[in-house]
Formats: C-alpha cells, sequence, structure tokens
C-alpha cells in the first residue's frame, strides 16, 4: 500500500506549496520596507498613494511571514506527523481541507485589508475583528482534528503519543489563549474596533501575546518540526527521551512569562518586568538543552552534513535557534535592555529566530516530506543554491542589525565634554543609511532563496507526477 | 528517589491520553497569565492616580471634570482626560497610517531621555488609550510629550513633506490628508462605542463630535499630536513613580 493510500496527504501538499508561496511574498514584502528605510523615496510609489508606504506595508510583511509562511508549513507538518506517528489518516479530511480554505482566506483578507488601512494597531495581531473571529474557527478545526486523530489512533500499536506531537499540542492551546485574550474588542463597525484593554494592561497582554506569538507559535510548533524531521533525515532516535521531557514542560511553564522582558523601565509595575527578565535568563536552560538534544541527535553521523543538503537546514537552524534563545535572555537583563530597546538589535534578534530558526528548520522539513511524498530526490545543485544564498542573506542581515541597533543606543545616550547630548535624532537615522541598505540585500537573497526554493519544489512534483501518469497509461 | 518514579508514571500517563495531555498542558501555561497578568486588574497600585505634591497635599493626576464642563474648558495640566472628538479622529488615523511601527510614546526614566524628550510617562497618562500606543521601536523619536513642542503649521509642513524640515529623515509623506474629511457620524459612533469599554464621554461630548465637520484628516492629525503629553503638569522633586 503506498503512503497515499495509507495517509491525507493532498492537504499536506497543498499547505507546503502555498507555505513557499507566502514564504517569497512575505520576504519580498521585507525586502521592500528595507529598502524604504533606506531610500525612503520608495514610500511615493503612485502620486500620494498611501498603499505602499511602510507604516501600511509592515503589518502586512509580519502578518505574511508568520501566519502565510509559518502558519501554512506548521498546518503542512503537523498534520504529516500526525498521521505518521500515530499511523492513521486524518481524523476528518474535509475538516482538514475547511481548514486550509479559512486559513487561505484570512491571508489573501490581509492582504486586501493592511494596505487599505484597516487595523487594530496591536503588534502581530493587527487584523480586524471580523478575519479574528474567522481565525479563531480556523485555528478550532486545526486543533480539534489534530487530537481526534491522535485520540483514534491503534493504541495497540501506538501507545505512547510521540514528542513531537506534544509540542504541536502545547503551541496549538496557547495560541488559543493568546489569540482570543488579546484580540477582545469592541466593534464599532465591519472594519474598526477598539481593544477592551488599555494602557498598561493592554501592554502586557500585548506583550504577553506578541512574545508568544514568538515563543509557540515560532518555537514550539517548529521544535515540533525538529523532533520529528531531525531523527527521520538523520536516521537516528532522539539523542535523549528524558532531555525532550524537560525541554517540553519547561518551554510550556516558563516561555509564558517572558511578555513582561518588552516592558522594562516603561510604565509597567517594576516587578512584572524584573519578573519577566529572570524567567528570561533561566531559559536559556530548557532552550539550549533542546538544541542540543536535536543537534546530538547527529552523534556518529555528522559526515552526512556533507552530501546532505536537508539535514544542514535542519543543524544549521539549531544552531541559529541556540544562538538567538542565549540573545535573547541577554537583551533582557535590564542593563542590556535600557541600550537595546527600541533601537534596531530588536529587529535583528527577530530575525535571527526568524531566518536562522524557523526559516531553516522549515525548509528542512517541506523538502523532506515532497521526498518522502513522491519518493524522489530533490534537485541537489538548487538546494545547495538556496542553502548558501539564504545562509548568506541571514548573515549580513543579523550583523547589518547588531552594528546600527547597538550603534543608535550608544548614539541617544552619547554626551559631549559639556555634558549636553552628542547627537540629535536626525544624525542617528542618518547614521544608519549603510546598513539599512545592507539589510536590504541580505533581505533579497533571502527572497532569491525562497524563489529558488519554490522552482526546485514545483519542478519535482510535476516530474513526480508526469512519470505517475506515464505508468498509469502504459499499463492501461 | 521516590519522587522522581511517580513523575515519570505520571508522565507516561500523560504520554498515553491525549486529553490528559491536553489538559496538562492547558494547565501548565496558564500559571504565568495568572501570576502576571491578573494583578495588574486588582492591584490599585498598578495606575497610580494621585500624587503627593512639594506642599504635602494630595492631588488628582486625572481631570477632576466639574458638573456641566465640556472637554473645552479642560487646560494643559489639569489631569489625564479623554480625546477630544477631532484629536480621537486623528489617533485612528495615526493608528491606520502605521505610525506606532517607528514612533513609540513611552519615555523611560534615563537622563538622555528627560533631556531629548520630557519627564518619563506614567501609567496613568495612557488609562484612555484603547489600544495603548507605546510602540516597541524608535525608527523616529519618541511621541509621548510632543504636544506644544511645535506649532501647528510645523507639523502640517512636516507631514506633507518630512524630508523638507528634517533632511535626514526616512518618513513618509503624508500630503493625502489635506484631501480627505473626517466622518462626524462615525466620530460620533466611536465615542459610542469608547463609552462601552470605560471612557467616561458625556452626552454632551459625544453629541460636541458634530463640529468637527469640514475638518480635514491633516487638522484631526495635528489635533492628536499636539495634545500628547501635556496632561500632567509634572512638579520638580516629586515622586511620580517608585
Amino acid at each position: 500500500m503506498s503512503i497515499h493510500e495509507k495517509y491525507d496527504l493532498g492537504v499536506v501538499k497543498w499547505f507546503t506549496i502555498m507555505s513557499v508561496v507566502y514564504l517569497i511574498a512575505g520576504t519580498t514584502i521585507g525586502t521592500y520596507l528595507a529598502s524604504e528605510l533606506a531610500w525612503p523615496y520608495l514610500n511615493d510609489l503612485g502620486t500620494d498613494w498611501p498603499y505602499f508606504q511602510f507604516g501600511r506595508l509592515r503589518p502586512l510583511h509580519t502578518n505574511a511571514v508568520i501566519f502565510g509562511f509559518g502558519g501554512s508549513a506548521l498546518m503542512a507538518t503537523a498534520y504529516y506527523i500526525v498521521q505518521r506517528t500515530n499511523q492513521t489518516k486524518l481524523w476528518s479530511n474535509k475538516m482538514a481541507w475547511a481548514q486550509f480554505w479559512t486559513w487561505n482566506i484570512i491571508i489573501i483578507s490581509a492582504v486586501i485589508t493592511f494596505p487599505l488601512g484597516f487595523t487594530q494597531s496591536k503588534e502581530y495581531a493587527e487584523l480586524e475583528w471580523p478575519i479574528d473571529i474567522l481565525i479563531t474557527l480556523s485555528w478550532a478545526m486545526y486543533l480539534y482534528n489534530f487530537v481526534m486523530t491522535i485520540h483514534i489512533r491503534d493504541r495497540k500499536k501506538v501507545p505512547h503519543v510521540y514528542v513531537a506531537n506534544w509540542f504541536f499540542l502545547g503551541m496549538m492551546v496557547m495560541v488559543t489563549y493568546l489569540h482570543v485574550v488579546n484580540n477582545l474588542s469592541i466593534p464599532v463597525d465591519w472594519f474598526k474596533s477598539y481593544s477592551i484593554f488599555s494602557g498598561v494592561q493592554d501592554a502586557m497582554i500585548q506583550w504577553w501575546w506578541g512574545h508568544n506569538a514568538v515563543g509557540f507559535f515560532l518555537t514550539a510548533g517548529f521544535l515540533g518540526m525538529m523532533y520529528y524531521f531531525v531523527p527521520k533525515q538523520a536516521e537516528r532516535p532522539v539523542y535523549s527521551y528524558r532531555l525532550s521531557v524537560i525541554h517540553f514542560w519547561a518551554l510550556m511553564f516558563g516561555y509564558v512569562w517572558l511578555g513582561a522582558h518588552h516592558l522594562q523601565y516603561t510604565a509597567l509595575p517594576d516587578w512584572a518586568g524584573s519578573l519577566g527578565a529572570t524567567i528570561s535568563l533561566a531559559m536559556i536552560i530548557p532552550s539550549w538543552g533542546g538544541a542540543i538534544n536535536g543537534i546530538m541527535t547527529l552523534s556518529g553521523a555528522w559526515e552526512r552534513l556533507r552530501e546532505d543538503y536537508i539535514l544542514r537546514f535542519l543543524i544549521m537552524s539549531l544552531a541559529f535557534y541556540a544562538m538567538s534563545t542565549f540573545e535573547g535572555p541577554v537583551m533582557s537583563s535590564k542593563t542590556v535592555n535600557a541600550l537595546s530597546h527600541y533601537t534596531d538589535w530588536t529587529i535583528g534578534h527577530v530575525h535571527s529566530g526568524a531566518l536562522g530558526w524557523v526559516l531553516m528548520v522549515s525548509a528542512g522539513s517541506l523538502y523532506h516530506i515532497v521526498q518522502k511524498l513522491y519518493n524522489v530526490q530533490l534537485n541537489q545543485s538548487l538546494l545547495g543554491l538556496h542553502f548558501w544564498s539564504h545562509t548568506i542573506g541571514t548573515v549580513l542581515y543579523i550583523v547589518a542589525m547588531w552594528v546600527s541597533g547597538i550603534m543608535q543606543g550608544l548614539m541617544w545616550r552619547a554626551y559631549d565634554e559639556y555634558g549636553t547630548l552628542a547627537y540629535t535624532f536626525a544624525e542617528s537615522v542618518s547614521a544608519m543609511h549603510p546598513y539599512y541598505a545592507m539589510r536590504a540585500a541580505g533581505g533579497a537573497l533571502v527572497v532569491l532563496g525562497a524563489i529558488v526554493m519554490l522552482v526546485n519544489i514545483v519542478t519535482t512534483i510535476r516530474k513526480a507526477d508526469a512519470t505517475v501518469k506515464e505508468s498509469k497509461t502504459a499499463t492501461a | 528517589m521516590a519522587g522522581n518514579n511517580k513523575k515519570e508514571s505520571i508522565q507516561v500517563k500523560l504520554e498515553k491520553n491525549i486529553f490528559a495531555l491536553y489538559f496538562g498542558t492547558a494547565l501548565a501555561v496558564s500559571i504565568a497569565g495568572i501570576v502576571e497578568i491578573v494583578p495588574l486588574f486588582t492591584n490599585s497600585e498598578t495606575i497610580k492616580s494621585e500624587v503627593t505634591q512639594a506642599d504635602g497635599t494630595v492631588k488628582s493626576l486625572i481631570w477632576q471634570r466639574q458638573e456641566g464642563q465640556s472637554l473645552d474648558d479642560w487646560k494643559p495640566g489639569d489631569g489625564v482626560r479623554p480625546y477630544k472628538p477631532l484629536e480621537l479622529a486623528g489617533r485612528d488615523i495615526y493608528q491606520r497610517e502605521g505610525c506606532y511601527l517607528c514612533h513609540s510614546q513611552m519615555v523611560r526614566p534615563f537622563r538622555d531621555e528627560l533631556e531629548r524628550y520630557g519627564h518619563y510617562s506614567l501609567a496613568v497618562e495612557s488609562i484612555y488609550d484603547h489600544p495603548m500606543q507605546w510602540g516597541s521601536k524608535r525608527t523616529g523619536p519618541d511621541l509621548a510629550r510632543l504636544g506644544g513642542k511645535y506649532s501647528d503649521e510645523w507639523h502640517i509642513l512636516h507631514l506633507r513633506h518630512p524630508q523638507a524640515l528634517v533632511p535626514e529623515s526616512v518618513m513618509p509623506k503624508y500630503r493625502f490628508l489635506d484631501d480627505a474629511k473626517v466622518d462626524p457620524e462615525s466620530i460620533k459612533e466611536r465615542m459610542i462605542a469608547m463609552t462601552h469599554i470605560g471612557v467616561p464621554y458625556t452626552e454632551q461630548d459625544i453629541e460636541s463630535a458634530a463640529k468637527t465637520e469640514g475638518k480635514t484628516e491633516m487638522q484631526a492629525m495635528v489635533a492628536y499630536l499636539q495634545s500628547l503629553g501635556n496632561h500632567i503638569e509634572f512638579e520638580k522633586g516629586v515622586v511620580y513613580r517608585e
């Protein structure tokens, strides 16, 4: 029996393709935004058109990459992993397809509503209330189908739920909480609402959402991918089961506290910010435990990194995961935060996680799925081109933001010998220009890599489909 | 260790029952929110609304409106008040254009920020901000204390063409705000919505939205920017935040 008869893989294939499509769209918009900061006249495409200005496009960039690309990647992999590890078809293939269509409608409505200026102005939760309700519906279908698929497994064959599923489950549960609470608002009309929270409470809830969009949506779910695809691609079991258990529970319990570190020295009570920062520091331990667990899975098979590009993506992603989970706690400590907050360093940190960790682990996982789905090899030189283009682009991006971020922080607080501020704000803006240009170049390399990825996947799938058709006509 | 064995057996039980794992996880992720967020709603210290002045008297930081007073009777320094109709329209435009993505409205208690922007921000200053506009990034400068720093004319010229006044600026041009008019009916509806979430607008305030008839979005935006940060009159030597 082929895997296509044994499992529901159509929805997996289409989420995989849409994920890469949204990746190209999201990173292209991101690169355009980066260019606008380097060359501001790009804001004025069309006379007096607001539609391409930074303030309107930026939410589209973040939502397209987080929910369009990241969300679709999470859905493709969750539907794949939950079937493979529980050796059963989906509880409902129809519901999975309904979830696919609603999710895509959500992303398309983001593409339409953001340039028109419909926004709640809550970072990473800008979509207006009717779309938020649709997200809740789509997400509930995703969660329910996932849980029920595990529930209907044959318990004699699969007594234990595999670790990758725990991480996906944790992500789904937490994101439900976050999305619903953070978006509570009172509608004025179809396109405008006001958050029911205000001021300091709104700030805390916003960053409880904001940091856990990173911690759960972009970390826990992607760790689920890591726990399945790294062992599969390396053809070895996970390095340590015990470490997985610790990693999981520490992440579930600990990550949720961190949001407050975004609000240090603000009008949020000091105890909350300090609590957030303290737990952030403690989170280095489980995060590194997880990274070690993934990387050491390869122990004894290191030579495979030489010829296996998919494995390279996966292992490089874990190196970036380790790096950004170290950088994060450092930035949340009060002394560093006083300098780094409000600067480009934060943007650099997010992108070392997003480009280095999330994108690379997804690329490795989605490539693996395509090879399994069609029992084919992807084009190796295109894989290599994607890997190097993406890695160089990411490093350029991060380095540019380190330099510009720290420079901004230092310029803002610098005093001259007379005890007056050494620089005007405008001087700090013009000093950023070369780094903004460098960041745009890094972004362009990431876009190039994403296009290469789509070409490689689509041509491979089409070739495989053609072979299947040929063999069918031959037998007929 | 006996405790260790017991813990492992719970783990194994959870691994075998997806619903148990579901509730275990839901519990684990709830604790932080209960400890960190709930007290912000229940503890009155979170938003200090009164301050002890230098002469020992206690003063409210929130505007104490007298019977029959309208929003126009408020003077800078009288205390935090809800936005006037035109300012609220401006604030909605501020959100629509994504200004919060590049400008913070939260001054931190550092010497350089005091000199560059003004007195550090207080929690009470954003009680009527649904949602807050504290921001997370300063591609441009902080705006929490912008009100009254520049003239209306300066703001209009700057919004139309930022680089004409600040050559280094990377800010987009907002000339189109001159061409669009605000809609008094819509502002009225928005104010009514605000009253449902705790903003103390009177019927008289809501009726006064009609006065915004004929105003441009540019005028609304400038009105909003001029209202930022001058609600409280800060006295030297008084502790506003521990």
